[in-house]
């Protein structure tokens, strides 16, 4: 009894428990509203389907969260992505606009490179900002949340950039081996985050300076460093995820593109378990997190509630996940529900603050 | 000044320091003015500047409920929202029928719930302010929607005359009751920061949470006061931006809240909390409104170069913060 008990303990204590409950629940609730939700069915030797759907509009919110979560990890928040989604788009698209032949694989490479070296040089500016100058995180990338936007309508001189070129548009539709191409890419990249930051000692140094980056700077971390790193990586995350979203419609809107893709980054992060005040990632939570926004997202247009009135929904799970997670919700629960449990409660707590 | 005598010198260097970012903006916003009226003939017309207040009346009100949230050390981000929100149901209610008062206090009962229960969301359960905020935007924005997905003219009596009444001198300037109810909301906010035990536990909180509670000062209390005053002054402004379009759409002020956020930290306001004036808040909102007109006066810039020059301005005020040294986390 007591045993079991504490597997099950375990088990719902696990940091990816309510995450995958709450994805597992959408997905199950989406089944029952539409018998032939789960069904994939292969056809022109592609993979049809729901859940494919899902997975690939996702893909550049996955990649936008991935470069927010090493950002968070570090005790610090990135508001520029959607802005830097916008104006790597716009660039690639004018660049590729330019062009005498927009098919061309060459041309499309130098715009995405071009596209890439603009993020990184934003993404070193954030960098700066946050680490040498040590401006609060939040203003930092304020500054270029504000201005990104104007620099992208300013790149488009406000129109909506319209280009008809096959390679760039394999970005965002193209497929592979039956599947999306924007699948793999996003996968391509959790991979060698996770590689890197798993694997090496890099990802316990970022949670080291998240934990508290002048101790770790007095234990030899160089944690200016790090952090100015971290920042150049969500920007190179943001450029790409800014050319799916520009590749999916072939056309780079300097207003439309990754609005508000800055929050719903954030929202995955923390719904994947990722604490706001650094110190721990989770990179299996943060994917996690973004299916579950984009899930929550087809399932109210496949309900036909207009996509505005979508937000009710995300300010509801939003608000649940928070509550759930949050130590102080969780302690008064359990002291309600029951006085014994509160005990074991208490003295979990210190431990799940140890790794920050 | 037998106190200040002991530590004269430095009293005497740090007192201005306060006031440095202010001071900042003030100049900017003179020199600004200078520009326009050196460039522009009409640019001189007392009615430009009527006008920067006519057209930023609600931003100004939204401003100073979140001058209140940033001293605590906290951000609010659903303001545009609820005031979008407090602008539709407005517009809603009058089409059904209800008459102006009884919209009116409902209206204004909206924001200030949205508020507290944030505030309490975010004392209770220690959850940041950022994500609870965050999920009112939304909240808030999808109940616009949820309401009517397209614009509801509003054509009530009394909303009309509001929005028409003009109060000027027989030369011809005016400005419109909104400017009146702004500046009213301004000197409240001023004399409960700088006068009242709430206004100076707010600065306590935001200097410092943990030595406010050791004080004995009502931390939780101050906290949640300070989201429903935020979401009543955004409530008003919703009032004040329905009144100047005499209508409520699902889609306005979208992003509001970053102006809002701009033009407080441009009037002074330190993000950390704990530092900063409503006067500043002021000085910040009429720094945009000014630069809005410039632009438009210029003719040949473009709307974008709006948010180019506030990210610009953000970057140099921060700066300037940075450099005089006013405490960052």
């Amino acid at each position: 009894m007591n045993h079991g008990r504490t597997g099950y303990r375990a088990l719902t204590t696990h940091r990816l428990f309510w995450p995958v409950v709450v994805l597992v629940v959408m997905l199950a609730a989406n089944t029952i509203y539409r018998p032939g939700f789960l069904s994939v069915q292969l056809r022109d030797g592609h993979l049809y389907g729901s859940l494919i759907d899902i997975v690939r509009l996702s893909a550049p919110l996955i990649l936008v969260a991935l470069g927010m979560t090493l950002v968070i990890a570090t005790g610090g928040i990135d508001l520029s992505v959607g802005s830097l989604c916008a104006i790597s788009g716009a660039i690639a698209c004018l660049y590729i606009s330019r062009q005498p032949d927009q098919n061309s694989l060459g041309g499309v490479l130098t715009a995405l490179a071009l596209a890439l070296g603009a993020a990184l040089v934003l993404g070193a500016w954030n960098g700066v900002l946050v680490a040498v100058i040590g401006i609060q995180p939040i203003i930092a990338t304020l500054i270029l949340m504000v201005a990104g936007r104007g620099l992208a309508q300013l790149i488009t001189e406000g129109q909506i950039l319209t280009i008809n070129s096959d390679p760039y548009k394999a970005i965002g539709v193209g497929h592979l081996l039956t599947l999306p191409l924007a699948i793999f890419l996003a996968l391509a990249a959790a991979l060698v985050i996770a590689a890197v930051t798993r694997r090496t000692a890099l990802g316990l140094i970022i949670e080291a300076v998240g934990g508290n980056a002048r101790a770790s700077r007095l234990a030899g971390i160089r944690s200016a460093r790090i952090t100015f790193l971290v920042y150049v990586i969500s920007a190179v995350c943001a450029a790409v995820a800014g050319f799916m979203m520009t590749a999916n419609v072939s056309s780079a809107d300097g207003n439309a593109a990754g609005l508000w893709v800055e929050l719903d980054a954030i929202l995955a992060v923390v719904i994947g378990g990722t604490s706001l005040a650094g110190g721990r990632f989770s990179l299996s939570g943060t994917i996690l997190g973004a299916l579950i926004i984009q899930t929550l997202t087809t399932t109210v247009y496949a309900m036909n509630i207009s996509p505005q009135t979508s937000l009710l929904f995300k300010a509801v799970v939003v608000i649940a996940v928070c509550l759930i997670q949050a130590p102080g919700f969780r302690a008064r629960f359990a002291r309600r529900r029951a006085p014994v449990v509160t005990q074991a409660t208490v003295n979990d707590q210190p431990k799940a603050e140890v790794p920050a | 000044m037998t106190t200040t005598s002991l530590t004269g010198g430095r009293t005497w260097s740090r007192l201005p320091r306060r006031h440095v970012p202010v001071l900042a903006t003030l100049a900017l916003l003179l020199v600004l003015y200078g520009v326009g009226v050196s460039q522009y003939r009409a640019f001189s017309n007392i009615q430009v500047i009527f006008n920067v207040f006519i057209d930023n009346g609600f931003v100004l009100v939204v401003a100073v409920g979140m001058t209140f949230v940033i001293l605590t050390g906290g951000i609010d981000l659903s303001v545009g929202s609820v005031v979008a929100m407090t602008a539709m149901v407005s517009a809603f209610l009058l089409q059904e029928g209800l008459p102006a008062a009884l919209v009116l206090l409902i209206a204004l009962l909206i924001g200030p719930t949205l508020g507290f229960l944030m505030g309490c969301v975010i004392h209770f359960f220690d959850i940041q302010p950022f994500i609870v905020t965050l999920a009112g935007m939304f909240f808030a924005r999808g109940m616009c929607t949820f309401i009517s997905g397209s614009s509801i003219p509003i054509t009530d009596g009394f909303w009309t005359s509001m929005s028409q009444e003009r109060i000027g001198n027989p030369s011809g300037n005016f400005v419109s009751i909104s400017v009146l109810i702004a500046f009213a909301v301004v000197a409240v906010a001023a004399y409960t920061l700088a006068y009242t035990r709430l206004g100076r536990n707010v600065y306590a909180i935001g200097g410092n949470a943990q030595s406010a509670l050791l004080m004995g000062l009502p931390v939780g209390r101050t906290r949640i006061a300070v989201y429903t005053i935020s979401g009543l002054c955004a409530a008003i402004g919703g009032i004040l931006l329905s009144f100047y379009t005499l209508s409520g759409a699902p889609l306005i002020a979208v992003g509001m809240e970053l102006d809002v956020i701009a033009a407080v930290v441009i009037g002074g306001t330190v993000l950390t909390g704990g530092s900063g004036y409503v006067f500043g808040t002021v000085l910040g909102v009429l720094v945009l409104g000014v630069i809005q007109t410039l632009i438009t006066f210029d003719g040949s810039l473009n709307s974008w170069w709006t948010k180019i020059v506030i990210g610009g301005l953000l970057f140099a005020f921060i700066l300037l913060q940075r450099l005089i040294g006013i405490r960052y986390k």
